[in-house]
């Protein structure tokens, strides 16, 4: 277990290079002189010149990537062109925001999806299982902006129970997830945010729980007189490991994808720091965003990696 | 019903034809040497850490027209031993002489031309058969490849189909999947014979069938090899199959040859103390005859880091100290028809082993050293 | 012919001659003959294409014509069927001409990144060893990103446009074609019958196409199949974003985007575009797990 341990972290570090070698590369890709694209237009000629020095842009381009790979290793990630400020600062201030809704959404899809996961690949057929297989198919062909754009138009605009947008009155500082006043402001942004998860979830679930149910192992546990209760436990053991891996997944897809969502409700996450930096051309904000996002995202596939080693027996056996 | 096959695209040769090149007495195929290792990888960095001894060191010869029977445990290395000689896998070391031709050697004979010569049977499983090609044209593919017309090749698949026994205007275009065991087995015979070759590697040929299948699909083997006059090297691990269809035969432990001979020489007298305790693991047909205690003892050591000396010591009724220390041989020399060899030194008269020179029939089980005697 | 076995020629004859499928292709079409759920949605996704090609003679009015007086008008008022958005423009005629790219955005990327991705994934599954190596760690690099977040940040540097997009999407969607393919064709390269194949002397060429791409092919296809819903998605996500097409243009994504200005006072109007998204959405991915069904037969 150790050694597989190991070899998944070791295994990570050729990945996280390449990852920032594609958003090393994006400076590359941005139309026009790179140095165009790290500066504002109003730029001194003595700015150019102490940024030219400072990435080595004279430099052939490995050696660019040694300098800025450096700089982004000690948490400098550059200077947004818009607000001047670090980009580390920037994408630090919006990562929890962006971290928190994900992560209720994901639990949240995650509780619905095991509950009627479970219903319906004990009843293959029933109605649950057709529940489960209508919101499978409408949580991955549903765009989410749209869905977003629905319950604005239904709760905010129709009803009026909750708000469209933003992070409550007093802005992101004074946040609190204990005062409705304030934690209402999340609520449609998650609802959102969970339906395409819980659709994929209840797929995995439902599909590896009838596969296992349909194996011999479970006809002799209930040979051997187990109650029904026992053995479902016993398959939901089993399949445990599948449907954790693709939880890691999906919180991941929703950290690293919550641009569309952050920007209807302008919750002021990662996501919405991207849409400002694409809308404002700042392309040092989107690549910082983007590094941080990618790692971020390599970092919870390790982690899920890591605790499957702990939950499943056969790997945990190596 | 008329089976009266055109054999325009059929050929086989017999004694004497030009394609005979090495004459009567010059063996079908030599083999000197042949090794194969497999690297293990593993650790943290997924180097290489140990090597498994598939194939080591492996000699001997395939006499014209004959049947040579190959036997073995499963992951004696039985299978490993037709892919090199197909050369489906690099061998590491060791050299095929084919009809008096080495292979794949300046002067010797083409990749190209061996294959021509020397086709395999394999296992029937879902794996044998293109699931996407109707049968005919799987049988067709190989002679088209050779550069014959596409219908010529077709023709071709169908007198072959005729000749293993399915009516070509009934399945010629059929499916793998619409195929029962025995008729898919009966295609991969007839895809082998589509080059005209002179010997046929049968690896497991009929070990996936039912029985009564199996005997007509042996039936069709003894047949076929009369008509095209082939040779054949005949690889299970059913010994009744293997004394039935065998001229001659080897028997391999851990990755070496132990024995080779005569079939009933084989069968009545075995000389290594391995093939005598796999022919009493047989099942006896009458359950009277049955035996109750294992013939032999533990699994097969693991083939990575195989025992010093001989490779059998550690489960041998007759072991020794000397077992341990040197490496028994097959001796040297060529093989003739009637050799009958074992690696063991109690065939070896100076070899130093308390029983050097007895047959092993002659040793009573109170004679052997007392850790085995019980189970023996 | 005395001497061929008696028990195979009688095993021939009692071969069954009733009548057989033949052929993967029909055996395929014969499951998906019956799965009329599949089919009406094929059937719509037929609709929505010709729509979409035939907009030039289909859609009532012209889709750029604005008109300041008949702005963000409600389903069904005058000869606005739909309604009109925030320039005046008939929605419907709109949405049908979105159609075009919309659907170009589903289809076209899936089809080069299946080509590409394709091929690098075959090459990497039946070469094995460094190549393979060297192909799929890179694409286990774009596996590191969601694929918003990758489409964002290609689409995001490369700037808005037709082009753009279509570049972008390809890139996101040629890693995970790679992978289903490499894995397919690893399974193939393993299986006798290649091995018979090589046993017959054919050249590396020949096996490619005559015995793996011929069993790689369908799964591959399948696969891709998914990708199309997948695809038009994230498309309309860039379009909303302002990485699609530029504005003139009718595109799905763009119209919710300009129409959400507008939620206080055109709601149902202004939620068509993502319906009429959702509903294309929707019938592809059925169409593709109708497609993955039938073509899972035993073959």
């Amino acid at each position: 277990m150790w050694l597989y341990a190991a070899r998944r972290v070791l295994f990570t570090i050729p990945i996280g290079l390449g990852v920032t070698i594609i958003c090393f590369a994006l400076i590359y890709l941005a139309p026009g002189d790179p140095v165009q694209s790290l500066l504002p237009p109003d730029a001194t000629a003595n700015d150019i010149a102490q940024l030219k020095h400072y990435y080595g842009l004279d430099k052939p381009i490995p050696v660019q990537y040694i300098l800025w790979l450096g700089h982004a290793l000690t948490g400098d990630l550059g200077i947004s062109i818009q607000t001047n400020r670090p980009v580390t600062d920037e994408v630090w201030r919006a990562l929890g925001n962006t971290v928190s809704i994900a992560t209720i959404s994901a639990v949240l899809a995650m509780i619905i999806a095991l509950g009627l996961g479970i219903v319906a690949a004990t009843n293959i057929g029933g109605w649950a299982d057709r529940l489960a297989t209508a919101i499978a198919v409408f949580g991955v062909s549903v765009p989410t902006f749209w869905l977003a754009v629905v319950l604005v138009i239904v709760f905010a605009v129709q009803l009026g129970v909750l708000p469209a947008t933003g992070m409550g009155s007093k802005g992101s500082n004074t946040f609190s997830w204990f005062e409705w006043s304030e934690a209402r402001y999340a609520v449609l942004p998650i609802v959102a945010m969970t339906l395409t998860p819980l659709g994929i979830l209840m797929r995995t679930t439902r599909a590896s729980l009838a596969d296992i149910l349909s194996q011999d192992f479970i006809q002799t546990l209930r040979a051997k007189g187990l109650s029904e209760t026992a053995v479902i436990r016993h398959a939901i053991a089993n399949a445990l490991p599948q449907i954790l891996a693709m939880f890691g997944l999906q919180l991941g897809y929703l950290i690293g994808g919550s641009i569309l969502i952050e920007t209807i409700f302008t919750w002021p996450g990662t996501g919405f720091l991207l849409n400002k930096a694409i809308l404002t051309r700042d392309i040092p904000l989107l690549q910082g965003t983007i590094l941080v996002l990618a790692m971020a995202f390599v970092g919870i596939n390790l982690i899920v990696d890591l605790i499957q080693t702990l939950v499943d027996p056969r790997i945990k056996r190596i | 019903m008329s089976l009266q096959p055109s054999e325009r695209h059929l050929q086989a040769v017999k004694p004497g034809h030009p394609h005979d090149r090495g004459g009567k007495a010059q063996p079908m195929l030599i083999v000197e040497n042949l090794k194969k290792y497999f690297p293990i990888h593993g650790g943290l960095l997924n180097r290489k850490v140990a090597e498994v001894k598939a194939v080591d060191d492996v000699s001997f010869s395939v006499l014209k027209g004959e049947t040579l029977g190959i036997v073995g445990e499963s992951g004696c290395g039985k299978s490993t031993l037709a892919r090199l000689l197909m050369h489906l896998l690099p061998r590491d070391k060791g050299t095929l002489i084919f009809d008096g031709d080495p292979v794949d050697e300046p002067r010797g004979m083409s990749l190209r031309d061996l294959r021509r010569n020397l086709q395999m049977v394999f296992q029937d499983s879902y794996s044998s058969l293109n699931p996407r090609l109707p049968i005919e044209d799987s049988i067709a593919y190989g002679p088209s490849v050779h550069g014959m017309s596409r219908a010529k090749a077709r023709a071709k698949a169908r007198e072959l189909l005729e000749k293993v026994g399915l009516r070509p205007d009934l399945f010629a275009g059929r499916y793998p999947h619409e195929l029962s065991g025995g008729q898919k087995q009966r295609v991969n015979i007839a895809r082998a014979l589509a080059l005209d070759p002179r010997m046929l590697i049968l690896d497991e040929a009929v070990s996936a069938l039912d029985k009564s299948v199996e005997a007509q699909v042996l039936n069709l083997l003894g047949y076929l090899k009369r008509h095209f006059n082939l040779t054949y090297m005949f690889i299970s691990h059913d010994l009744h199959v293997v004394r039935y269809i065998s001229d001659r035969v080897l028997v391999m432990y851990l990755g070496q040859v132990v024995e080779i001979g005569p079939v009933e020489d084989i069968y009545t007298q075995p000389k290594h103390p391995y093939t005598m305790a796999l022919l009493a693991s047989r099942l006896e047909i009458d359950p009277d005859q049955r035996i109750d205690t294992p013939p032999i003892v533990g699994d097969p050591p693991n083939p990575i880091n195989p025992p010093s000396g001989c490779r059998f010591r550690t489960r041998c009724p007759l072991a020794e100290p000397i077992c341990a220390e040197r490496t028994p041989t097959l001796g040297t020399g060529a093989f003739a028809a009637s050799d009958h060899r074992a690696a063991c030194h109690v065939t070896n008269p100076v070899a130093g082993h308390s029983f050097a020179g007895r047959s092993l029939q002659s040793i009573a089980p109170s004679e052997m050293p007392a850790r085995f005697a019980e189970s023996a | 012919m005395s001497d061929i076995p008696a028990d195979a020629v009688r095993l021939a004859q009692a071969a069954p001659t009733a009548h057989r499928v033949r052929g993967y292709w029909s055996a395929v079409w014969n499951r998906l003959r019956y799965d009329y759920v599949t089919l009406l949605f094929l059937a719509l996704i037929v609709l929505i294409v010709l729509s979409a090609i035939f907009a030039p003679y289909l859609a009532p009015l012209d889709p750029n014509k604005s008109s300041m007086a008949s702005r963000l008008k409600p389903i069904l008022y005058k000869s606005f069927i739909l309604g009109t958005d925030e320039q005046g423009r008939d929605i419907l005629s709109r949405l049908i001409w979105g159609g075009r790219t919309s659907l170009l955005m589903g289809i076209a990327p899936v089809f080069v990144a299946t080509i590409v991705g394709g091929f690098f994934g075959v090459l990497a599954g039946y070469a094995g060893g460094k190549l393979n190596s060297a192909i799929m760690r890179t694409m286990d690099v774009f596996f590191a990103f969601p694929s918003v977040l990758l489409a964002v940040a290609i689409s995001g540097s490369l700037g808005s446009g037709l082009i753009n997009q279509m570049i972008t999407l390809t890139i996101v969607l040629i890693p995970p074609i790679c992978r289903v393919a490499e894995t397919a064709t690893t399974q193939v390269r393993t299986m006798d019958f290649i091995d018979a194949a090589r046993a017959s002397g054919a050249s590396t060429a020949s096996i490619l196409v005559r015995h793996v791409l011929v069993n790689v092919l369908s799964p591959v296809f399948v696969y891709s199949s998914t990708l199309v819903s997948a695809s038009i998605l994230l498309a309309s996500g860039l379009s909303f974003l302002g990485l699609g097409v530029s504005p003139p243009t009718p595109d799905w994504g763009l119209m919710l985007s300009t129409l959400r200005q507008s939620i206080y006072v055109q709601p149902l109007v202004c939620a068509l575009p993502g319906v009429t998204i959702l509903v294309t959405s929707i019938a592809f991915n059925l169409v593709s797990d109708g497609l993955r069904q039938a073509m899972d037969v035993k073959a």
